[in-house]
């Protein structure tokens, strides 16, 4: 909603400068986005009538104009626009005069011919965007007054961005009404007095689906001027509101938009076939629209038709057909009340926006039709001429709109805002408001006005008053809650712990989109069909993740190609996977890293980051979690890793997560290093690990036995440390994998494995042939369960 | 046979020796050459027998206190030039202390989820648990339950992100109100912090971004107590004691009456800059009491229990905290701008 100050002014005038109001304003609810002068600043720009206009003796398109600005003589200005005329009451930039943009009039020869100051164009004086020609005042402007001072432009445009709730400020008469209630000044209204018809026309009107018009009041006009000059004055108040003018009748139905706030449409009486009829569109039936559209409607749209066709979608737009034109003097004005229910959504629709359906979607005064209509009517008579007919009503009563009557305890309010009014504060804003008041023994019966659509419960009414009260007249105080504190479990996965022991360890947390390009999704997770947008913003970000790999392994290359070397991301978030119709949002925390393990530094050999590298980081992560012991690393294959170098992470044989390099080839469509490791776990299977369960101290020395054994290759560390563990039994502390070795040595498809066995008794320091017969146990284990033989 | 001179002149010879010896082989050679076994010193002491008995014991204490002098002395010499030799050893261990450490260094938080923890983290002081809700949402918890029915002129502010089942991506932290509620009873005093979509992206929009919920049901809770908790946390986020906050009425459907909070601009003060757009001014958050209608949704008693929600964007509070100045950085996960939060 904009508008000018001044006309605002006019009817609620508050003893605040424009800054003052304009904060008052936005502090009540009504949030001022723009604060714009009505015109750019110019001076020494008069009202110049045109005596003479002459041809330039040397050029074509110029002509010599002598132009009377209320001196004694009156100046010979040159002028180029084809339109000026003699007889024009003008604007003329005197010798002097400073225009938009800080453009200096200076006396000026063209073409040999001295011109003494220029006629000036609306856009040249900042007045219109572009302009055909000078601009033409009415013929009676005032000769020789400054211009700026007649057109009264210093003023304001105030633009108010108004939430959806508060349709009834988007009209002069609703912001009055709350600049009057927030300075508890009286509010001026126009004076609206009908207007008697004078001719007998009249077009009967039918609504045939009163539910979503439950008002429509409609008239004739006969005999206007279609080529009456719209008044400077409304020419202004339009532009100062940001519309243009269109034509009288357009002009006049838009005007009583901003005034009043009720949306009006003019009809050529002439298109009109018949009597009105307001009903639901037939499914399929077409409409050209005034935006030279034509829309195909659906069966749930109200339209405005006559005994044939469409004229009009109701509440939103005209149609093409019955627009008036330059040539219409016969109208029929509309003014009606459409239901918010039947309007809302429906020009979204039809990819349209229009003033009437942003009112008409939020709420119109019910009542205010009438009103409107005679005010159109009058100020059309008076600049077109032309009778009236009768206003013709139809309505149904039982579906207009009733006002709510709403029960206002007075200690609800105070329960409410934690401020205690007094009644007589109470009664005098909700007065001023427009509501009506009657005491109860608990507090008020209060009915709002009937364009307050967003007061309907008691609650509203209390929000009411804390708005115009100030909110920043409500204590501040401190809550006595009896809110119970839930405390996290101490065994829950704790996503901040395991976020920075990534980051105590080297990593960044990334942060990615949730949606990817599905590309990226096939390449990296083929056997997940990932869940598509309808309304994606562009194909590179259309479908979930089903994975957080493709975004980190992006965020990976983008480092790489900033000539960052070593680069460790990580990120937790959900990742979205479905399976039949079921939906599995799922966190996870995954990471992607390579490049140097260590920061580049004197003191430590740079190595590449290899998977053991990120396998100690997921075991410290497993190990925050108390999970360490019951996650085991299984060798299995993912589309996305490299088959001999990956893991699935399993707990109690349940899968939880994946570790490996990425697969050669994926890196080469990627083009990313085949150095990449990545790991990815589903935190919701990390938690609930076991809570430490103390078991004593052994007071005796511990005993260190190490044993070299050879294996064939494929055995894993994890047989032989069950084995181990199994035939060593309770007198094992800890097991030492303390060197691999692979090479000539051991001759091929072989390993070599050093283990050192710590072993440590609770009740006694041990003897050597306890620590033999363990070390013969483990042996005789390793070698019938793995074929392992000790090392020469 | 030797007189006292003798033995004077004996002691002067060694302590010079000893002083003269500069290092411990020297000094070990003096030792034995004066005090050894053989040594000139014993020599004298085994000559003692040849003098006459009445002078032997003045005789024989005068050798002894010229011998503990010298052990003296040779002690000494011999701690001075260990003492000595260390030092000389220490001088050529010296090590650099300014060469930086060895090993791995630490990496850096993600400015958002630096920021959401000390939300977190100042809200779990006020006594809030942290919940959190899929952003997969359907249209009941994302709008119908927060009394934003269809066609609702404000579902026109939420740039929608559907699914073709008509599920779409949560536009707001909200439905985690509805969900919490709808599951447990009151009181409640929650935080529910989360990714949150919006079908938009320019300048200053990102497609995804990260909202803070808060909410408290009890059965006694005012709009007076709701500015209570936002002044606690907003001057507690930007250590700022006198931080000065504006609470202007607005509208969202789920709460009346409504506020938006304005901070005063924490980059001039109030004075106006090119941060606050000269107002002086920052909108950080919306907030209000819960619509009566949304305890309804959840069968909630709306005449016993009272609430007040409010809802935070935390890319804007980080750029108000850090300084950062564009949105998009924060989703290009460049570690030149992740470093800086280390």
């Amino acid at each position: 909603m904009r508008f000018s100050e001044a006309w605002l002014r006019e009817w609620v005038d508050p003893p605040l400068d424009t800054q003052a109001l304009a904060d008052q304003l936005s502090l009540s609810g009504l949030e001022v986005d723009a604060l714009e002068p009505a015109a750019p600043a110019f001076s020494g720009v008069v009202i110049g009538h045109v005596q003479r206009v002459q041809a330039h003796p040397d050029a074509a398109k110029l002509r010599v104009c002598e132009v009377d600005i209320g001196d004694a003589e009156p100046l010979g200005i040159v002028c180029g626009a084809a339109n000026v005329a003699a007889g024009q009451r003008v604007p003329v930039a005197t010798v002097g005069a400073r225009l938009p943009g800080d453009f200096k009039i200076k006396r000026a020869k063209l073409r040999g011919v001295a011109s003494h100051g220029m006629i000036c164009s609306a856009a040249e004086l900042g007045l219109a965007e572009s302009a055909d020609g000078i601009m033409v005042l009415p013929g009676d402007a005032p000769v020789g007054e400054d211009l700026r001072a007649w057109m009264a432009l210093d003023d304001q445009c105030i633009e108010l961005d108004l939430t959806p709730d508060r349709a009834d400020c988007l009209s002069i008469a609703g912001v009055a009404r709350d600049v009057g209630v927030l300075n508890r000044v009286d509010v001026r209204a126009p004076r609206v007095m009908p207007v008697a018809p004078a001719v007998d026309d009249a077009v009967a009107v039918e609504l045939t689906a009163p539910a979503a018009c439950p008002r429509y009041l409609c008239r004739v006009i006969r005999g206007v001027d279609p080529n009456a000059p719209t008044p400077l004055w409304m020419c202004e108040r339009l532009r100062r509101s940001g519309l243009r003018p269109l034509g009288i009748a357009v002009d006049v139905t838009n005007y009583v938009l901003l005034e009043l706030g009720q949306p009006m449409h003019a009809f050529d009486l002439a298109r009109i076939d018949g009597g009105i009829t307001v009903r639901l569109a037939h499914a399929g039936e077409s409409l050209a629209l005034l935006n030279g559209e034509t829309a195909t409607l659906g069966a749930d749209t109200l339209v405005i038709a006559d005994r044939a066709k469409a004229l009009a979608l109701a509440g939103i737009m005209g149609g093409a057909d019955s627009a008036v034109g330059p040539a219409t003097r016969d109208l029929l004005l509309e003014s009606a009340f459409f239901a918010p229910a039947a309007i809302a959504g429906k020009a979204r629709g039809y990819g349209l926006h229009t003033d009437a359906s942003h009112r008409f979607e939020r709420g119109v005064d019910p009542t205010g039709c009438a009103r409107a209509m005679e005010r159109a009517t009058a100020l059309l008579l008076a600049v077109a001429g032309g009778e009236a007919g009768p206003v013709v009503e139809a309505a149904a009563a039982d579906q207009l709109p009733a006002p709510p009557v709403i029960a206002l305890r007075r200690r609800r309010i105070e329960q409410v805002l934690g401020l205690g009014l007094d009644s007589a504060a109470v009664a005098d804003i909700l007065g001023r408001l427009g509501m009506r008041l009657t005491d109860t023994d608990a507090g008020w019966q209060v009915v709002p006005p009937s364009g307050r659509f967003d007061i309907r419960l008691e609650v509203d009414v209390i929000a009411e008053l804390g708005r115009v009260h100030g909110y920043d007249r409500i204590p501040v105080t401190h809550a006595r809650s009896a809110a119970v504190t839930r405390a996290p479990l101490e065994m829950a996965y704790d996503p901040a712990r395991a976020r920075r022991v990534l980051l105590d360890r080297g990593w960044f947390e990334a942060v990615t989109y949730s949606f990817v390009s599905p590309e990226l999704a096939r390449l990296i997770d083929p056997e997940q069909t990932p869940l598509a947008l309808a309304n994606p913003l562009s194909a590179e970000l259309s479908v979930m993740r089903t994975s957080l790999w493709p975004g980190l392994l992006q965020a990976l290359r983008q480092n790489l190609a900033r000539q960052q070397g070593r680069v460790w991301l990580f990120e937790a978030g959900l990742r979205f996977c479905t399976d039949g119709d079921q939906l599995h949002q799922e966190p996870m925390l995954a990471g992607a890293a390579v490049g140097p393990v260590l920061p580049e530094q004197w003191g430590a050999p740079a190595r590449e980051t290899d998977f053991f590298d990120v396998k100690a980081d997921v075991e410290a992560l497993l190990a925050v979690a108390g999970a360490a012991d019951e996650v085991s690393f299984v060798p299995a294959a993912h589309p996305a890793l490299h088959p001999g170098q990956c893991a699935r992470l399993e707990r109690h044989g349940r899968a939880m997560g994946w570790i490996g390099a990425i697969h050669p080839s994926l890196a080469a469509q990627l083009d990313l290093p085949v150095t990449v490791q990545l790991f990815e776990l589903a935190t919701a299977a990390l938690g609930g690990g076991s809570r430490p369960a103390f078991a004593g101290v052994s007071k005796f020395p511990s005993i260190r036995r190490d044993l070299a054994i050879v294996v064939a290759a494929d055995v894993s560390f994890d047989t032989v440390r069950s084995v181990v563990r199994a035939a060593a039994g309770a007198l094992l502390r800890d097991l030492v994998l303390f060197d691999v070795y692979v090479g000539e040595k051991v001759g091929p498809g072989r390993k070599s494995m050093a283990l050192g066995l710590i072993l440590q008794d609770v009740s006694q320091t041990l003897r050597d042939d306890d620590v033999a017969a363990v070390v013969a146990r483990v042996l005789a284990a390793l070698q019938r369960e793995t074929g392992a033989e000790l090392r020469a | 046979m030797s007189d006292g001179n003798d033995l004077d002149a004996l002691r002067d010879a060694a302590l010079a020796a000893i002083t003269a010896a500069d290092d411990l082989t020297a000094l070990d050679r003096v030792r034995v050459e004066f005090l050894g076994k053989q040594g000139l010193l014993t020599a004298q002491l085994k000559r003692l027998g040849a003098l006459p008995a009445p002078e032997r014991p003045a005789a024989g204490q005068a050798i002894n206190r010229v011998k503990a002098a010298l052990q003296t002395a040779v002690e000494a010499r011999k701690a001075a030039l260990e003492h000595a030799a260390l030092r000389a050893r220490l001088a050529t261990e010296r090590i650099d202390v300014t060469l930086p450490g060895r090993g791995r260094q630490p990496g850096a938080a993600h400015p958002v989820t630096r920021t959401l923890e000390r939300i977190e983290q100042l809200f779990a002081n006020a006594g809030f648990s942290v919940e959190e809700g899929p952003e997969i949402e359907d249209d009941y918890h994302n709008f119908e339950a927060l009394n934003i029915p269809a066609h609702h002129p404000a579902r026109a502010m939420h740039d929608t992100f559907y699914f073709a089942d008509g599920r779409l991506l949560r536009t707001h932290t909200s439905p985690v109100q509805i969900r919490v509620m709808e599951q447990r009873q009151p009181p409640f005093r929650v935080i529910a912090p989360g990714r949150v979509y919006r079908c938009d992206s320019d300048l200053t929009h990102t497609p995804m971004f990260h909202q803070v919920e808060g909410f408290l049901v009890d059965e006694q809770a005012t709009f007076a107590d709701l500015k209570g908790v936002l002044y606690d946390f907003l001057r507690n986020f930007f250590e700022d004691d006198a931080l000065k906050l504006r609470f202007r009425p607005s509208y969202f459907p789920f709460t009346e009456p409504s506020a938006e909070v304005d901070v005063q601009c924490v980059k001039c003060g109030g004075g106006g800059c090119r941060v606050c757009k000269q107002t002086g001014w920052l909108e950080v958050l919306g907030c209000g009491m819960i619509h009566p209608a949304v305890l309804g949704h959840v069968h909630i008693d709306a005449e016993r229990w009272l609430g007040y929600a409010f809802g935070m964007g935390v890319e804007r509070l980080a750029m108000l905290r850090y300084g950062i100045d564009d949105i998009r950085l924060y989703f290009e996960n460049d570690l030149r701008f992740l470093r800086q939060f280390a």
